[in-house]
Order: C-alpha cells, then structure tokens, then sequence
C-alpha cells in the first residue's frame, strides 16, 4: 500500500516535473520562432499562433484553479468564470484609462462608452484604475473578497455539493445580468475593448505580445507550483480528507470550513489572474465572460484532461481549447457533437481523464 | 362603375359560395340569394361615395343604414375616422386598417366580409373625404348603431366611443337609452356618461350626485376629469365653483386611484402568478429527475425544446387546425421527450447513479448534442410557433384590469399537470414504484421491484413532462436552438428553493419567484428585479441549505 502510494506520488511528481519542463519549453521556443525565425521560414510561428498559445495558458490557470478546489477539495464551482471575468474586468478598467484621450470621443479621462452615455464624471469605483499597480491589487482583491464573503456564508451554512454547484451558479448569472447594465458603469453589453497598451508598450506590437506570452507562462508556473505545493502539504492531505469524508474530518477536529474557505478564495484568485492576463490578449472582455456556460465549460476541460491531478487539469483545458479552434474552424457544424460526445463519453468511460490513460501506477510499482 | 362590377362581383361570389357552403347544405339556396343581393346593394350604395358631394354622401350613408347590412357599422366607422379608400385602378372601395403615423402602404380590409384583402401602396389609393358636418352625423349615426345592437359588447363598446367625444347630440341618446337598457354593464357605463354630462351642467345638486355616480367608476378620463374640478384657474377661481362638490370630486378621486391601485396590484399578482407558472411547469419535471432520482439533468432544458419544436411539426403537419394543433402537440410532446429522456438514461446516466456531478457533465454533453441535432434539422433560426385562436386576446374585467387569455391558460395548464403528476406518484402503482425506490433502493428492490426499470420510467416521466412544458414555452417565446438554456438556470433555482425531491416546493417556490420578480420588477426593472431574486435566493439557500420543504428521514441522508 505504502508503496503504490509512493509510486503514485512519485508518478505524480514526475508527470509535474514533465509539466513544468514543457511550460518552460514554450515559454523559451515559441518566442523565439516567433522573433528570432524569419517569416519565410517553415518554423517560423505567427502571432496569431503566439496568442492563441497566451490564451490556452490562461484557461489552463483558469482549470488549474477549478481542479484544485474540485479535484482535491471536492467542491464543485460552477462559478468560477464569474472571478475569471472579474479580474478580466479590472484588468480592462486600467486598459481602458490607459486609452486616454486617444478615444473615438477624445476625453482625456473618460472611456469612450460613458462620453457615449453622455455621462460627466468617472464614477468613485473607476479612480485609481490608470495606476498599474491599483488596478493589480484591485484584480486580486475583488475577487478573493467576493469569493470569501460568498464562500464564508456558503460553507458556514453547509451549502455543499450540488447545492453549492447551482448557487454559485446563481451568483455567476447574477453578475453577468449586472454587468449586461449600462449603468453598472462597465459598458453594458459592449463590455471593454479597443485597448491601446499596457504599462505603456503597445499592446498590437508583436513584442509586447510576446512578453504577455512570456508574463503568462510565468504566471501559470507560480500557480501550478503553489497548488502543488498546497496539495502536497499537510492542509492538502486535510482538503483531500474533506473530499472523501467531509463529517468525517469534522469529527477529528479539523475546521472542515475554514480549509474550504481558503482554497476556495486562493482557487477564485487565481482565476482572477489568468482572467487578468486573457484579457489584455484577447483585447476584449464582456459580460457574456461571466455566462453559467463558460463555468461548466471549465469544469469540463478538468474533467477531460485527469481532475485531481492539476497537470491533467491544464493539459484538458489546452486540448478541449485546442479541438475547439480546429473544429470551429474546420467543421463548425460538428464542433458541438463532438464537445457533447467528449463530455459523454470522458465522464462515462474515462473517470480519470486522459492522463488516466498514461501507464497505469501498478506499471510504475514494477520498473 | 361598370369596371367595379366585373372586378369585384366573380371574387365576392366566390368567397360568399364558401363562407356560406354550410348554410346552403341545411337550408337550400334562398338564404344564399337573398345575402348576395344585400351584398350587391349595399357594395353598389358603397360606391356611390366615391364621386358624391358631401350633401350627397349623407343621403347615401342613410341609405347604407337601411340597407341593413351586417358591415354597415364598421364601414361608417372607418368612414367616419378617415379609413375608407377606393383603388384608384379598379374603383373598388376597401377599409384600411389603420392610417396611424402616415403608412406607405395600407392593410386593407374588404367592407363586405370584413376579411382581410391584403395591402396596397398609399398612393394607390384615394380617400374618401368627409367634412365636419357629416363627421357629425358619422359619429350619431354609429353611436346609435352601436347602442341597438343586441350584443351587449357592442353597446359597451359604443358607450365607451361616445365618453371619448360627449356633446349634447349623444347625451341625449345615452338618455333615450339608458331606461330600455337591460345589461348591467352597459348601464353602468350609459350611467357614467350622463353623469359627466351632468358635472357640466349648473344645479350644483346634481353635479354633487354625479360626483357620487363618477365615484364609482375606474376609467381614467373620468378621474382625470374629477380631478380638473379642484384646478384653479388664472384668476383664482376653482373650475368647480361649489365647495362641496370640490370635496367630494377630490374624494372620489382619492377612492377611484385606490381602487385603480388594488387592481394594478391584482394584476401584478396575475401576472407573477403567470410566470411562476412557467417556472413550475418546468421545474417540476426536473423535481423529478433531481429530486427522486439525484440526476442533475443538464438537458432538462434542451427537453423542452424538443417538445416546443414538436408542437412547431404538429402544426406543421395540420396548418388548418391550428387550434387542435396545439391539443395534439401536449400528448406528442410529451411522448417524444419521454422517449429521448428514456433513451438518455439507458445509455449514459444508468452508468452514473450515485455521482451527481458527473451526471450533470454528462447531461450537458447531450444538452450540447441536442441542441446541434435541433441547429442541423430545423437551422438556427427561430422558427414560427402560432397561438390559436382560442388562446389570443383579453379577458377584460373591467376598465381597469385585463387578463391574456394566454397567461391566463398556462397557470390553468400548470395547475392540471401539477394535479395529474400528483395523481400518477401518489395513486398508481408506477408512483409507488417510483416512490419507493427513490426512499430505499436496496429495500425496493428486495420487495421485488425491478428499480432499473423504475429508473427509466421516472426518468422518462420527468423528460415528457420537460416536453410538455416546451408546448407552453412556444405559445411564450421564440422556438429556436437556445429556448432551453435560457430557462434551465431559473429552473434549477426553483427547485433547490422549493427543496429538492419536493412537488410542492417545486409549486410554491416556483409560484413566489415568479411573483417576487413581478412585484419588483415597477421598482427596479426587468434585470434589476431578476438579479435581486437572484441574490435573495443565494441568502435563503444560507439560511436553509435544504429549501423551503426539505426531505427528513433516511433518504435525505443520502443527498
């Protein structure tokens, strides 16, 4: 027992350390094939590519976070667009003063769309935002303070399982429907979009692309490694147990809520950041971020990729985004039965995921 | 002239040899003749308004009111509001069916059997004129037709015109009327209008009992009117000179805005009443599959779109009998969602008992499938569902309160399948099959009930009553790919409110959202009122993590 225990973990590691390793390899070749290799060549890789690559790095940040409270917590968020898009949004707010009088309407301080509403001031909640580091802050703690006073009141009442599922659900809605509101102040359906660049480099400039790509990987390394690191230690096994038996772990004196709450607010942060990195790549956000689909989408990427595993949460998100390029692309009529047959069948016949198809621990236990 | 006659007369015999085939085959070919020659006298008088001068025209519309045609009110009254037109190519005169705001082209409809007649370019056509004084024998003219017709709608309605415009011509017929009258609406409304008649008038007694008639009214004018009389004018001077009609007027006018308010508020209620209904309908198939069986059913709402695009291919399939259609489409919907929902869980949710979660991945899966299926045969497009007759329409209390016939019917609809899925779970045997699985599965099934086949029958049961919810969604929305996503969240919140497993719940919490969501919706608007139900239930579900009727005993354990 000890032993496949053992051979588990060390797999486990092993299939990290892979991780990690390729994380750096792209964040090294892709760049380079993208700068350093002409154009002309075969191996050269378009920005088109180099964002698209950005982009799957923050959903996998985005199912990373989801895996971590699902997969060794056991708590099911259908909710967790709502603090990807959140963070997203701060990070919009400080691209969108960043815009300044270069607008459609050419106020210096307002955003186009409130010129548009024929609005006079900035509202309270849009100050600070032309400062980088304010709208940082602004993009953790948004987020971490909703999900800690959503999930304070969720977990101290024993919302749990589908139940917390359908309500977090309810609040990711709810957002969306607020921020579909043109007097949110947050440009209504339009959402934010026509940035000009970030911290002062031009966000259509292929460079600046690239460092995103590079502040991406990074970022998504730091969460993989704090997660592992939180799994791994003594609170991990803890959340592990409560995913097993939660009155269980209860009676042995564990705060079973306070362990949820904080994995649950470090999960909604991260979120926050990948949502915070998306944006400034894809070069819009809008309230259709926030939509109950999306969350269920990500839980799905989870699912296919291995939950419980974290690399295989990152691993589902890049290839389920990676099928949903190509089949949109190529076959947009079959895009939606093979996504519908991948839920199906990963969740009937492949519990573990596809790295459950790596070779097995027993095979491990033998070399 | 001559041109009219061979234009017109081959069409109007045809659409009268239909119109009347079934009198023909009971009473032979009198009747038929006899209404073919009004029709052509009255059509002929018609045409003489074309060319005629005003003292001429007046003659012809008293011989249009002898001629006792059944369309002769409705064509003096298009006459009379400037909507009567002849066709500059072939002469022949039509009504239109509103001028309102300057169309470009005209709906027009055929004065003599009051049917459609398709539309035509403004500037084909050329009115035909009238000046104030034949407006004002118009008005008498269709006011007197109105108040001698023997259906008392009609009397209402014309009661109703004559308040709009009183002058002393159809005060005196509102007298003339008000003895012979024997509908207590119609009098009640004659009543009305002589008693405004009677506010103008100098015997301050009689203006203070009109005041206390008025009272008792709940139109609009008529408390806009009451409350002129408390108006002062430039120099000081109130409109009405008497102190104690001022007082009463200002009550009255206090009494007539609470009525109006308590009507308002019944509407409201109605109103919540009606889209809480569509909650339960919906939710109540999924109490089923969530509640008894612990299966998060993603697709419940794609469910649904089946059974709204089955009630589209019903009527497809009978476009003559739309209002049958739909009578055909409950059962047809019903037996197609339940047998997609049976093969649903046959080949996927069966591996799934017992993982709740995973169930609702898998479902989406379908949901997505669905959906695509819908998108490939029927294109993305929404497609036209028609509301029959029977369903279209008001039912108008009284001024101050309306009622849909079509929201009226789905809280009925709602309510007789809320009652039959309480009959069929609590009296029938598959209902307590059902009931006893879902309680104790190892123990049913030691009791020799075959719980595989339970399964399968629940959840077809809560699949067919997804599609018939989808019958009453098309007679609301539009039928298209997305119908059931945009349902399937509120749904879900109905039943974690009402409490999972719980009919009732199902009912009550559905009911008191809709409502809540009425009733806030003056104050806050549509999204505002949603995003605050939205917010109150995540706070309820706080305090009751369980609903508002939570199951107890050994089965709850297991949730």
């Amino acid at each position: 027992m000890e032993l496949r225990r053992n051979a588990f973990v060390l797999a486990n590691d092993r299939r990290s350390t892979g991780f990690i390793a390729t994380l750096l390899l792209v964040a090294v070749i892709v760049p380079i094939l993208n700068r350093a290799v002409p154009s002309t060549s075969a191996l050269h890789l378009s920005t088109y590519a180099l964002t698209l690559i950005g982009k799957y790095m923050c959903y996998a940040m985005l199912a990373i976070a989801v895996d971590l409270i699902w997969g060794y917590c056991g708590i099911l968020s259908l909710g967790h667009a709502a603090f990807f898009s959140l963070g997203g949004y701060a990070m919009g707010m400080y691209l969108m003063r960043q815009i300044g009088p270069r607008g459609v309407y050419g106020d210096p301080i307002l955003p186009d769309f409130m010129v548009f509403l024929n609005w006079k001031e900035l509202p309270w909640f849009w100050y600070g935002f032309n400062h980088f580091f304010i709208a940082m802050l602004m993009m953790v703690v948004v987020p971490a303070v909703l999900a800690g006073v959503f999930g304070w009141f969720a977990f101290r009442s024993r919302v749990t399982g589908v139940y917390f599922s359908i309500i977090t659900q309810a609040l990711s809605y709810a957002l969306m429907l607020a921020f579909f509101r043109n007097d949110m102040g947050f440009g209504g359906n339009n959402g934010f979009t026509d940035f000009k660049e970030i911290l002062g480099f031009d966000l259509h400039s292929d460079s600046t692309r690239v460092g995103l790509l590079i502040a991406t990987s990074i970022a998504l390394a730091a969460s993989f490694m704090s997660c592992r690191w939180i799994v791994n230690s003594r609170a991990g096994r803890v959340m592990r147990a409560i995913r097993d038996a939660e009155s269980r772990t209860r009676f042995l004196g564990y705060s079973v809520e306070s362990f949820k709450l904080g994995v649950f607010v470090f999960s909604a942060v991260i979120a926050a950041v990948a949502g915070a990195l998306y944006v400034p790549q894809v070069g819009i956000i809008n309230p259709s971020e926030f939509a109950p689909i999306n969350s269920i989408e990500v839980v799905i990427w989870v699912a296919v990729g291995g939950r419980g595993t974290l690399y295989g949460a990152a691993t589902g998100a890049v290839l389920v985004n990676y099928a949903k390029t190509y089949f949109t692309g190529a076959l947009p009529e079959v895009w939606l039965y093979a996504l519908g047959a991948l839920f199906v069948l990963v969740t009937v016949f492949l519990p573990r995921g596809v790295v459950g198809l790596l070779p097995s621990r027993r095979k491990l236990v033998k070399e | 002239m001559f041109g009219t006659e061979l234009q017109v007369t081959p069409r109007l015999r045809k659409g009268v040899l239909w119109l009347l085939l079934p009198l023909v085959a009971l009473w032979g070919a009198r009747p038929l003749q006899a209404q073919s020659e009004k029709d052509a006298a009255f059509q002929s008088t018609l045409g003489e308004l074309r060319d005629a001068d005003y003292a001429d025209k007046e003659a012809i519309v008293e011989r249009l009111i002898q001629s006792g045609h059944s369309s002769t009110r409705a064509t003096l009254n298009a006459f009379l509001e400037d909507r009567l037109f002849y066709r500059n190519d072939n002469q022949a005169v039509f009504m239109a069916k509103s001028t309102e705001g300057d169309p470009a082209s005209l709906e027009l409809v055929d004065p003599l059997t009051l049917k459609d007649a398709g539309s035509t370019a403004a500037d084909q056509l050329t009115k035909i004129g009238t000046n104030n004084r034949l407006r004002r024998v118009l008005r008498t003219t269709v006011a007197r037709f109105g108040l001698s017709s023997p259906d008392a709608a009609v009397r209402l309605e014309a009661v109703h015109d004559m308040l709009r415009s009183l002058d002393e011509a159809t005060v005196a017929m509102l007298r003339e009327r008000v003895d012979a009258e024997t509908d207590s609406n119609v009098k009640k409304a004659i009543a009305t209008g002589l008693a405004l008649a009677d506010l103008e008038g100098t015997d301050s007694d009689a203006r203070l009992k009109a005041v206390a008639v008025l009272r008792e009214s709940l139109n609009p004018d008529v408390r806009n009117k009451l409350a002129s009389l408390g108006e002062q004018s430039a120099d000081g001077s109130f409109v009405e000179s008497d102190e104690k009609v001022r007082t009463a007027a200002a009550s009255a006018v206090k009494s007539i805005n609470q009525w109006r308010l308590l009507y308002s508020g019944i509407e409201t209620l109605f109103f919540g009443l009606s889209l809480g209904s569509v909650l339960v309908l919906i939710a109540i198939g999924l109490a089923i599959t969530f509640g008894v069986m612990g299966v998060i059913n993603m697709a419940h709402g794609e469910l649904m779109m089946l059974g709204a695009y089955t009630t589209y291919v019903v009527q497809q399939a009978m476009p003559n009998q739309i209002g049958m259609s739909i009578l055909v489409a409950i059962p047809a919907a019903f037996i197609v969602a339940a047998l997609t929902g049976v093969l649903i869980e046959r080949t996927i949710i069966r591996f799934l008992y017992g993982r709740p979660l995973e169930t609702l991945l898998a479902t989406f899966g379908v949901s997505l499938i669905l959906q695509q299926l819908v998108r490939s045969i029927f294109s993305a497009l929404n497609r036209e569902v028609k509301t029959p007759e029977w369903m279209s329409g008001t039912l108008q209390l009284n001024e101050a309160l309306a009622i849909t016939y079509n929201r009226l019917y789905i809280v009925i609809f709602t309510l007789i399948v809320f009652a039959i899925l309480l009959v069929v779970l609590k009296v029938t045997r598959i209902g307590l099959d059902i009931r006893a699985v879902a309680q104790n599965r190892a123990m049913a099934r030691a009791m020799g009930i075959r719980s595989e086949w339970v399964d399968a029958m629940t959840f077809g049961l809560g699949s067919g009553i997804a599609g018939v919810a989808g019958v009453a969604l098309s007679q609301l929305t539009n039928v298209g790919p997305n119908l059931g996503q945009s349902y399937i969240i509120d749904s879900f919140m109905v039943v974690v409110f009402g409490g999972v497993g719980s009919l009732w719940g199902a009912l009550v919490g559905g009911m008191s959202m809709g409502i809540v969501n009425k009733l806030l919706e003056p104050y806050s608007g549509a999204v505002l009122a949603k995003i605050f139900v939205l917010v109150a239930l995540i706070l309820f579900i706080q305090r009751r993590p369980r609903g508002l009727f939570p199951q107890t005993g050994r089965s709850a354990e297991n949730q």
